[in-house]
């Protein structure tokens, strides 16, 4: 960002805090930049002639003569083709001693698309994974987190999903991204030559928490402009969430605003809300998909980000390790994609509902039955079938390193179906059954 | 002489204004931002200094800013052409918004003014009226929409004179009325009302005594709504909300159904936007668009929107009640709202209520609820609100303040169940923690047995009773085990299943289970009923299980048949044949 000829210098502080500095100026306008000796930093108050400005990377250091140079416009991030391939850091300057890209200037974080003018979504994202393609089917324009505790390997999946998705471009933004898997993302990337569709908005850890508040803003900026003005299917990942709920927590605190649930400000709802909703279909092509994490502390989804990222996705996806088989599975029970039903027995095979809920039911009596067996009962014999039936199901289908074809997972389920239980204990329609049961 | 004001201060979407001269609580008023308006509400007032909170995004406003404010409150405009249209939570239509995104200050209108609507006059000359007299009306759609005396009109009128029949625009006079001190009010076909005012102008508002039916079992069998009633939809996300919301819009027996999108999702709306004109009212075979109204304030519009945007659902519906409509309204979800009321009360600095909620929010949430209701009109029609509104708790836990205010305001209480869910048992309401205190009205008992059968509510108390024990059952076999309990407990345990699978889940997805007329619920649960009944024998509680699943199954096959096809009564006669093996006479 260029100062420009002309432009007033204050260089009185009047306050400063850990995130913040205030000082008088007039003319200034809500939400634009400001250098704060040499910091970028955004006004988020101005009363009368008093302007208190958020400076992303902290205020350590900072001097009440600091000088502070208004930059007239709010945060903007320059668009073009040239944005493809290219790793960009919270502000969206280029890293690697890249030079800088040529493109338009966009305003970040810009207006909501009027819901009259969005469509429905309808394609599907097939993944491979019949956790999330048979349970939980993906769609585009689809927004969906995936709920993991930090030892989980959301990362690895998350890149494995992006891979096979067949997307147009895919826009990485991490928040708080470890080097190392910041590292391990471009190493998948380039090892599967696709690069070229890939941008990346960084900020790792070693780099200040609140500068993560632009990360998301920036990615979906370069989202929308592939979405709209080159109509192509642009898949977001947002790493991890909850970091970036975090650093709205640090600076709603640091402005002295009263805390609501977990500590987290009033008005986490609005601003998740904010970054999800840019998940869009547009009648022309054109989509945005966005596939988030959102690290729990031991599994619990009642904490605040959690809990309002649920109500504002459309389902949520949960790791879970199962102990029976030892491998990573989607986890039938607590995962739910809610676009799956413009999708599934519609672009899938008719049968795909009904089977996926019969096969949830019977995972469900073996869950039961398990609970039996640990409470030291004796086990019917239905039960013993149940529980040898979710043992397959879970290695066969749920497991994330299965990577089959729609129909296939369908067949493998009603094999299994056929294997263990009566047609009258699977109780699905007819005459699905008579056409899908396998003969022997 | 419209009072001036300059901005002097801005935090976030609160904008302080300094002003030249009176200003009211609750006044719009419009920031002019080089040349673009933003629409904002004052909500506080302090000496010179008002409190507005902006409907908008203040990016890029400026201290000095010039502001000229209204001298009203927030309005909406009512008159033909509300049906079927698509609003944002100030009614502006999004049809006739430019471009893909929203943009600042697009503010459009909500009637068609251009249009021509068929008026047919109501009244003669000389007749007395009063507010919300009839005085004509036009088709819109399959409504015979009324044109009324505008509910502002406080007085006594007489009708000096009405147009005759033929095409009016709807800014055009159609009728002149002379007020008590002879003064002349000129009439249109729209009138203005402020949407945080109850529309009052009815005779009586008596208990409501019709229940509202709406082809979900378990609402309409086991906890009626009542036609002007009010009940809220609680649930942790992913239990169902929605799509119970979208079953019930698609399905009650009202004229009108009027969806809030409040602070929820986009797609969901979309949803509607794309299915609801292809989808036909099970009752009328139109469809379904026809009688619906969307009042969109998605989680991604301004926050302080979705305020407004319950009330100006809810001023629509008092509306079109008092041309004596049976208005169903939907709003998902009120937790939204009351979250932007929490945002607002934050940037204000008051001192917060339980968890960081405003200390008003139970009142203003009762009051809310109030605005429902079945009426009679002065002409002696009758017409109703009757108001459904889901809550998100957080966490899904029901002891935090929204759930607990609602709860004090709502009559019916349908609580949506983790577990449920969980085992995909849908809907997920839970039969046992949900109720309808309708169904402690005498005269709702007594319409339900005239209208149903002689012993409908009776049978509904027992079906209750052997859920209830059935529970009772599963904790004990849960405890002790299965060969711990009598064989007793197995079978009330599967009878209470029964009822589950049959009455209670029903698949929103499935043509014809999605949607189940009176009758068949009533033919079905005596049916369920009649099994719960039975005797039946068996050696042990490994036969009682596969047994039952066998009937379940049955039962099942019959609620995905046409009522009374060839197909339903083979399906029942296997269920005869499966009940003979075992029963004991």
């Amino acid at each position: 960002m260029e100062t420009k000829a002309f432009q007033r210098i204050y260089t009185q502080l009047t306050g400063i805090t850990k995130a913040t500095v205030s000082l008088r100026a007039q003319g200034v306008a809500n939400e634009e930049l400001a250098m704060v000796h040499g910091r970028l930093a955004q006004v988020v108050k101005i009363m009368g002639d008093m302007v208190t400005l958020q400076v992303f990377s902290g205020t350590e250091g900072i001097p009440t003569n600091a000088e502070v140079v208004f930059f007239g416009e709010p945060p903007k991030l320059k668009v073009s083709d040239d944005l493809a391939g290219r790793f960009f850091d919270a502000y969206g300057r280029p890293m690697f001693g890249d030079s800088e890209i040529e493109g338009e200037p966009r305003e970040i974080g810009g207006p909501s698309v009027n819901p009259l003018r969005r469509k429905q979504p309808s394609e599907l994202i097939a993944t491979g994974i019949a956790g999330i393609d048979l349970n939980n089917t993906l769609v585009t324009g689809q927004k969906i987190p995936f709920f993991a505790d930090p030892d989980q390997p959301f990362n690895q999946v998350m890149a494995m999903v992006a891979l096979r998705a067949q997307a147009d471009k895919i826009i990485l933004g991490g928040m708080g991204l470890s080097n190392d898997d910041f590292l391990f993302f471009k190493n998948v990337f380039e090892n599967a030559g696709a690069l070229d569709r890939i941008i990346s908005f960084v900020n790792t850890t070693e780099q200040p928490p609140v500068e993560r508040l632009l990360v998301p803003d920036m990615a979906l900026t370069a989202a929308e402009y592939f979405a709209v003005e080159k109509k192509e299917k642009v898949l977001v990942l947002l790493t991890d969430m909850t970091l970036y709920a975090d650093a709205l927590s640090i600076v709603s605190n640091r402005m002295d605003q009263i805390p609501s649930k977990d500590s987290m400000p009033g008005s986490l709802y609005s601003d998740l809300a904010k970054i999800y909703e840019k998940a869009v279909q547009f009648p022309d092509g054109g989509s945005i998909t966005i596939i988030a994490v959102t690290t729990l502390s031991g599994g619990d989804i009642t904490h605040a980000i959690p809990d309002n990222t649920g109500y504002i996705t459309e389902g949520q996806l949960f790791l879970r390790t199962d102990s029976d088989t030892g491998k990573v599975i989607v986890d039938p029970f607590r995962s739910l994609s809610r676009l799956k039903q413009l999708v599934i027995g519609k672009k899938t095979r008719e049968d795909h509902p009904q089977v996926m809920n019969a096969a949830v039911r019977l995972y469900a009596d073996a869950a039961n039955a398990k609970t039996k067996l640990e409470n030291g009962f004796d086990l019917t014999e239905y039960d013993e079938r149940a529980l040898k039936f979710a043992r397959d199901y879970s290695e066969k289908l749920l497991a994330i390193d299965v990577n089959v074809e729609v129909d296939t997972m369908l067949n493998t389920a009603w094999q299994l179906f056929a294997k263990y239980f009566s047609k009258t204990e699977v109780a699905i329609k007819n005459e699905l059954v008579e056409k899908y049961w396998p003969a022997n | 002489m419209k009072t001036q004001g300059k901005v002097t201060g801005i935090i976030s979407n609160l904008v302080v204004v300094e002003v030249d001269g009176p200003v009211a609580q609750n006044e719009i008023c419009y920031i002019n931002l080089a040349g673009t308006k933003l629409m904002a509400e004052v909500i506080k007032v302090i000496g010179k200094l008002a409190y507005v909170q902006v409907f908008e995004s203040t990016r890029g406003l400026r201290v000095g800013t010039p502001v000229e404010f209204q001298g009203h409150m927030l309005e909406v405009t009512l008159g033909p052409g509300l049906l079927s249209k698509n609003y944002d939570g100030l009614q502006h239509d999004l049809a006739k918004m430019k471009g893909i995104f929203l943009q600042r200050g697009d503010y459009t209108d909500a009637l068609d003014f251009d249009s021509e609507w068929d008026f047919t006059p109501l009244v003669e000359p000389g007749t007395q009226v009063v507010a919300a007299d009839w005085l004509g009306e036009v088709p819109e759609n399959w409504v015979k929409h009324k044109i009324m005396v505008p509910f502002t009109f406080t007085d006594k009128y007489t009708v000096k004179s009405i147009v005759p029949a033929g095409k009016y625009k709807v800014s055009d006079t159609i009728a002149v009325l002379v007020d008590s001190k002879g003064e002349e009010h000129k009439v249109t076909m729209y009138q203005k009302w402020p949407v945080k005012k109850a529309i009052t102008a009815y005779k009586e508002k008596p208990r409501p005594f019709k229940i509202l039916e709406t082809g979900v079992r378990v609402i309409d069998t086991l906890n009626p709504i009542a036609e002007g009633g009010t009940g809220f939809i609680p649930g942790p996300f992913g239990c169902g909300k929605t799509v119970l919301q979208h079953a019930l819009a698609k399905q009650a027996n009202a004229d009108m159904i009027i969806m809030a999108a409040c602070g929820e999702r986009a797609n969901e709306v979309v949803e509607i936007f794309t299915e609801f004109p292809h989808l036909d009212d099970p009752r009328t075979g139109r469809k379904l668009m026809e009688r619906t109204t969307i009042i969109c304030n998605t989680s991604n519009m301004p926050v302080a929107a979705r305020e407004a945007s319950v009330y100006t659902a809810m001023t629509i519906g008092e509306y079109y009640r008092s041309m004596g409509l049976k208005v169903l309204l939907l709003a998902d979800s009120t937790s939204r709202w009351a979250q932007a009321l929490r945002e607002m009360s934050n940037r204000l600095e008051e001192l917060p209520g339980p968890d960081a909620f405003p200390m008003d929010l139970s009142a203003v949430i009762a009051n809310f609820y109030a605005r429902a209701g079945f009426v009679y009109l002065n002409n002696g029609n009758t017409g109703s609100v009757t108001f459904i509104g889901t809550v998100s708790p957080a966490g899904g836990n029901l002891k935090e303040p929204v759930t607990e205010s609602t709860k004090k305001a709502a009559r019916c209480f349908y609580a949506l169940s983790q577990q449920r869910a969980d085992s995909k048992r849908y809907p997920a309401i839970d039969p046992m923690d949900s109720y309808s205190k309708y169904l402690e009205y005498p005269e709702i008992q007594e319409y339900l047995n005239k209208n149903i059968s002689e012993k409908w509510v009776s049978l509904v108390m027992k079906s209750k009773n052997i859920i209830q024990r059935g529970r009772e059952a599963y904790e004990q076999i849960n405890i002790l085990g299965d060969d711990g309990v009598p064989l007793d407990y197995h079978d009330r345990y599967w009878k209470a299943e029964i009822i589950d699978f049959v009455v209670l889940q029903q698949d929103a997805f499935d043509k014809i289970d999605c949607n189940t007329p009176l009758n068949r619920q009533r033919y079905m649960l005596e049916k369920v009923m009649q099994i719960c009944d039975t005797n039946f024998h068996f050696d042990g509680f490994e036969q009682c299980s596969s047994y039952y699943k066998r009937i379940i199954n049955a039962l099942k096959q019959m609620n995905y048949s046409e009522f009374q096809s060839e197909e339903f009564y083979n399906y029942e006669k296997e269920l005869e044949t499966i009940l003979n093996e075992r029963r004991v006479q």
